[in-house]
């Protein structure tokens, strides 16, 4: 356990030394949600039936919840990047965990994550959104994002050591974007036609969105929605917890057999 | 014990997929303390026998000991043992050559100070300490690959390997890592090292292992090799006035060399040169002037050398040029442009 520790602690290293390096790929990342809060908030807000100040509010959780979905992308790009690359060989070759590798990554973009979704709520703050539910409901909504980036970031690692392939991981990565299309994080999914409404409810991002405004005191869950849209918070912790129960082992498994 | 193996291999198998079989029952048996060149065509399997050696890749069948410890069973006491550096193995790009030192010293446990010690010491060895504080994707290829070197040397293993250690570089970087090689073997470090150029075997190699088709094919020192074939035989055509003239004159040199070596000659109309590599080791200078003397070739030399290892590896696998690719296989070696060239002729 101590050795999972120090070594994951080593990689972990690593990867924040990258950053160090390179922030402009981190900022730009940043950058993202934020323009899209703007140009969605303002371009589309002003078409919607929706009061513009009130979507923009919509809006930011949505954002919130996609951003964490992104963890997907990153953990894919990451991975097969350091395949392609012969440094998962070199540290398949040394005598470290098997698990660190992995865990180094996701948990470095755990806190790299924190810390860029700070520019993204200062932006949404200024354009309307509000923390209505108390500290504990927006530190319950924080936990809730980062669990379910930490899971994104996981799948998006196992897929990667399955891909190989930085451009491939880079151009499956950047299709990754129409999943939070296909949720209630940018619209309402009740105005969606009926199997569409299905496949946008059982979307673990629209338990994520609806989880963080029901706890910002943003808007209660949709009673007549999906379960975990109806019951955002248990549906969004059980999703996550769904997917590392089952991406963790895979993507773990599968670094350390990376020839097959 | 008696004679300690750092390297035991016997019956490997390797498939990849239905079509590829990369190793077909590979023995390989290195001494303790010595370099064994491991040489063969692309797609031989040189690299998937490597890639099992250091635990990268589980074989289909077989075993294999590496420093006393089964790559299967006990494949943490294997990592503990060994060194990697080549094609693949690779350190990060973005990093500095002295954080990725030191990441891998922390990795294999040479924490705090000694860590940044030791990665400062193999900074200064291989000549990086000027660089150690640029990314190493702005390395030049020798560069890089005495980084690769310098990070699989951070504990002294007792079994370094190296797959094409020198494969594109230029003759300067080529001589530090040669020259780092040699004095490793001499510190006793038992090194395994796989190469497409025989001249890198026959210099740093006590023995050479030749790969075909997955399996070892020929194995022996590189003088055994050299004297299991016979002499390359090598005549020199005077000038001629005419293109037609030249030209019978080095078809009949190459007709005689047929006769007497029952090999096919290589012939350079540039050079008005004709060689071949004699079967029949009793092949000698004054019998072969005769010949070429009573067929009328107008010779202006004629010689009989040792073998190159190019030479004995073309003859013992059969093969007219050493990287043909005949199993293809997803592992394949880089292309490299100046050996090719080499071959050319």
């Amino acid at each position: 356990m101590n050795a999972i520790a120090y070594d994951s602690g080593a990689v972990l290293g690593r990867h924040l030394q990258r950053i160090r390096h390179a922030p402009g790929v981190v900022i730009l990342t940043q950058a993202m949600p934020i323009n899209m809060l703007l140009f969605f908030g303002y371009v589309f807000g002003s078409a919607l039936a929706m009061p513009g100040e009130q979507y923009r509010a919509y809006l930011v959780p949505g954002l919130l919840a996609a951003t964490a979905a992104g963890g997907i992308m990153t953990g894919m790009f990451q991975a097969s990047q350091d395949v392609q690359r012969g440094v998962m060989d070199r540290f398949l070759t040394l005598p470290m965990s098997r698990v660190a590798v992995p865990l180094g990554q996701t948990a470095a973009d755990l806190l790299t994550t924190a810390a860029g979704m700070v520019p993204l709520l200062l932006v949404g703050l200024a354009v309307g959104w509000r923390i209505e539910g108390g500290v504990l409901g927006a530190l319950g909504a924080l936990g809730l994002l980062l669990l379910f980036r930490f899971a994104a970031n996981w799948v998006g690692t196992y897929l990667g050591l399955l891909i190989r392939n930085e451009e491939a991981a880079g151009q499956l990565g950047a299709t990754t974007f129409i999943l939070p299309l296909l949720s209630n994080a940018y619209i309402p999914a009740e105005g969606l036609p009926g199997w569409l409404r299905v496949v946008a409810e059982w979307n673990p991002i629209s338990a994520l969105a609806a989880a963080v405004r029901d706890l910002c005191g943003n808007a209660a869950p949709a009673a007549d929605a999906a379960w975990p849209v109806a019951h955002p918070v248990a549906g969004s912790l059980l999703w996550s917890l769904l997917l590392l129960a089952l991406f963790v082992p895979l993507a773990v498994r599968r670094y350390a057999r990376s020839d097959a | 014990m008696t004679t300690t193996y750092a390297v035991l291999s016997e019956g490997l198998e390797k498939r990849y997929g239905a079509d590829v079989h990369a190793l077909r029952g590979l023995d390989l048996a290195v001494a303790e303390g010595t370099v064994c060149g491991v040489l063969g065509p692309n797609g031989a399997g040189k690299t998937t026998a490597v890639r099992i050696l250091t635990t990268l890749t589980a074989p289909d069948a077989g075993t294999a000991l590496v420093a006393g410890h089964d790559v299967l069973t006990d494949p943490r006491a294997v990592r503990r043992s060994i060194g990697v550096a080549g094609q693949y193995a690779s350190v990060d790009g973005e990093l500095t050559g002295r954080e990725n030192l030191r990441l891998f010293a922390k990795l294999l446990r040479i924490r705090g100070p000694a860590g940044r010690a030791r990665a400062d010491e193999l900074l200064e060895r291989f000549e990086l300490t000027d660089a150690a504080d640029r990314a190493a994707r702005t390395y030049s290829g020798g560069m890089r690959r005495r980084l690769d070197l310098a990070a699989s040397l951070l504990t002294r293993p007792r079994v370094l390997f190296l797959d094409e250690p020198t494969t594109g570089l230029d003759p300067h970087s080529r001589n530090q890592i040669w020259r780092a090689v040699r004095e490793l073997a001499d510190g006793g470090t038992t090194v395994l090292l796989t190469t497409q150029y025989l001249e890198e075997a026959d210099r740093l190699a006590d023995d050479i292992v030749l790969i075909d088709r997955g399996r070892a094919a020929h194995r022996g020192t590189p003088a055994e090799l050299k004297a299991r074939i016979g002499s390359y035989a090598e005549v020199v055509l005077a000038e001629e006035p005419t293109e037609a003239a030249a030209e019978t004159a080095i078809l009949a040199a190459a007709a005689v060399l047929d006769q007497l070596t029952g090999a096919e000659p290589a012939l350079d109309r540039e050079r008005r040169t004709a060689g071949a590599v004699a079967k029949d080791p009793a092949l000698t200078l004054p019998r072969l002037v005769r010949e070429l003397d009573a067929a009328g070739v107008p010779v202006a030399d004629a010689s009989l050398r040792p073998p190159t290892l190019d030479e004995v590896f073309l003859r013992l696998t059969d093969r007219t040029d050493p990287r043909a690719p005949h199993t293809p296989h997803r592992h394949d070696e880089p292309h490299d442009e100046r050996h090719d060239k080499e071959h050319a002729a």
